[in-house]
């Protein structure tokens, strides 16, 4: 067995058994997905832009990857503080390798989450638009929760308490989230939150995970991908070389 | 030949507090070796200076002739540890503990189930094997971190006061279990303790370490003939002295000096 892989167990190990953090990881989104879809489509409707429950599920599966990924930092801090780190951290295996054991571990569990979101956002009648772009749904997904849960546990390695960590989570990536473009369409906002929409990168993945599941798209799938790609790789360096730098 | 561990002048310093200070010594290959002192002494900060936890604020520290402080990955292939405080996941079961140990380790295919097998039953938690780390009381717990540290063999072993809360009959089995894998595989053994009986008794050599400083080094023989006492207890005593480290006590009075120093910029 390898390291990466006996890593990647743990974190699944864990999850499935923390029943509370199973049914929370979606019920909240749902919730989301049911007040913003069915209160807002009337609304989204009679402004003549399709149907909203359409239009916001792809923003909110985003909202579950992200919000599951940013807290998963949180492992980092608890293992600190029950001890267990310094199991991993002495061990004759490079740290690259325990690291990304871990967050391949926390991707797996956003994503089992998000694809959960999905299935039940078409039993409630979503309905995509092409089957065979979900494959890439999916590697969208993926790319976006690796590149917050690096970011998340590089926190995670310099804060040493939860309070601490939450707040920086809460001050950093939720209104990233709120002012992309998961929530409403970029054609119809004023300027300044457009602007602020194209430097964030949570909106090139809406667009990219919008796009392959309705087809609507405002900056096209290879600068989404390619924006992605280049926030995926400075996060994982950021994360990694945080977690080198670990003392305890 | 060569020592095995060698520590050259190393400090630390937390913030303004010199945790350890300008401390010096060298452990053989093959030798077991005890590092006493008070609570707060400084041997879990060096400890965790030679097994890469920590970064030295001064100094030079060698394992088997790596540089622990540029050669980090070459340096935690040479020593196992078992820690003074927790560091088992909770969440898992005792043998999945034992499983992510062996695996991090690189333990030898074939032999990973039969030594978890062999050393949960020395410290008699093989029928409890499934059962989450959680639900154990803190002697188990303690038992399986020392079975943990045994399940490969590396050439250094650290042992950060590994009998702390043992009962006796566990004791007696770990000491013997680790002085067979002394002789039997020359093993390296690094250990601290406050049962200055079992250092007597275990520990080919010692060095004690009071407020961060070495305070005296040698075999049991030497070190009560340099301070003419009759047994190690004694020894310890005379050379740390009888006060109680009381590390509260201790930042009280800084505190107290703080507060006196401010109080005097205020009045200026
Ligand atoms: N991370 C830290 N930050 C600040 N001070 C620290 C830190 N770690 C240790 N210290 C301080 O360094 C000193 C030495 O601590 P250390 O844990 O090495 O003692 P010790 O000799 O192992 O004691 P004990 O017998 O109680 O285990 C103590 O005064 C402790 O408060
Ligand atoms: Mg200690």
């Amino acid at each position: 067995m390898s390291v990466i892989y006996i890593l990647w167990l743990r974190q699944i190990k864990r999850f499935s058994r923390s029943g509370i953090r199973i049914v929370m990881g979606f019920v909240q989104p749902l919730v989301y997905m049911l007040a913003l879809g069915y209160g807002l489509n009337s609304v989204f409707q009679s402004s003549g832009k399709g149907s909203y429950i359409q239009f916001i599920v792809p923003g909110i599966i985003v909202q579950t990857i992200m919000f599951s990924s940013m807290f998963w930092g949180a492992n980092i801090i608890w293992d600190k503080q029950f001890g267990f780190l310094k199991e991993t951290l002495v061990a004759p295996v490079s740290r690259m390798k325990i690291m990304f054991g871990s967050v391949l571990g926390g991707a797996t569990i956003s994503l089992i989450q998000g694809i959960t979101l999905f299935i039940v956002a078409i039993i409630l009648g979503f309905r995509p638009y092409n089957w065979t772009y979900i494959p890439l749904t999916i590697v969208f997904m993926g790319m976006l929760s690796l590149a917050i849960i690096s970011f998340s546990a590089g926190i995670g390695a310099v804060v040493n308490d939860m309070q601490a960590f939450v707040a920086v989570n809460n001050f950093l990536l939720i209104p990233l989230f709120f002012l992309s473009s998961a929530l409403f369409p970029l054609d119809s906002v004023p300027t300044a939150m457009k602007i602020i929409a194209y430097v964030n990168p949570i909106s090139y993945a809406v667009d990219a995970i919008r796009m392959t599941l309705i087809h609507q798209s405002h900056f096209g799938l290879l600068t989404d991908f390619t924006v992605l790609l280049g926030t995926l790789v400075a996060l994982m360096s950021f994360g990694s070389y945080r977690f080198r730098q670990i003392q305890v | 030949m060569e020592p095995i561990i060698s520590v050259k002048n190393v400090s630390k310093k937390f913030g303004d507090f010199t945790a350890v200070d300008g401390v010096s010594f060298d452990v053989m290959p093959g030798e077991i070796f005890a590092f006493l002192g008070p609570n707060g002494a400084g041997k879990s900060t060096t400890i965790k200076m030679l097994t890469t936890l920590l970064k030295p604020t001064g100094g030079e520290l060698r394992l088997a002739g790596h540089d622990v402080t540029k050669e980090q990955d070459a340096t935690r292939k040479v020593f196992g540890i078992v820690f003074q405080d927790a560091s088992l996941d909770d969440e898992l079961t005792a043998f999945e503990n034992m499983q992510l140990h062996a695996v991090l380790y690189g333990v030898y295919r074939k032999e990973v189930n039969p030594r978890i097998e062999e050393l949960l039953k020395l410290v008699d938690l093989w029928e409890r094997r499934k059962a989450i780390v959680k639900t154990f009381s803190g002697g188990m717990k303690r038992r399986l971190e020392i079975a943990r540290g045994l399940l490969h063999h590396p050439k250094v072993m650290f042992l950060d006061e590994p009998t702390l809360g043992l009962d006796a009959q566990t004791r007696n089995l770990m000491w013997n279990y680790i002085k067979e894998l002394n002789q039997k595989e020359q093993t390296t053994i690094f250990f601290t303790t406050h049962y200055l009986g079992e250092a007597e008794a275990v520990a080919q050599r010692i060095a004690m370490i009071d407020h961060g400083k070495i305070v005296a080094s040698g075999t049991t023989e030497e070190l009560k003939q340099q301070t003419g006492t009759a047994n190690l207890e004694d020894a310890y005593l005379k050379l740390t002295g009888t006060q109680v480290r009381d590390e509260t006590l201790d930042s009280t009075a800084g505190n107290r000096e703080r507060f006196r120093s401010m109080m005097k910029n205020k009045q200026r």
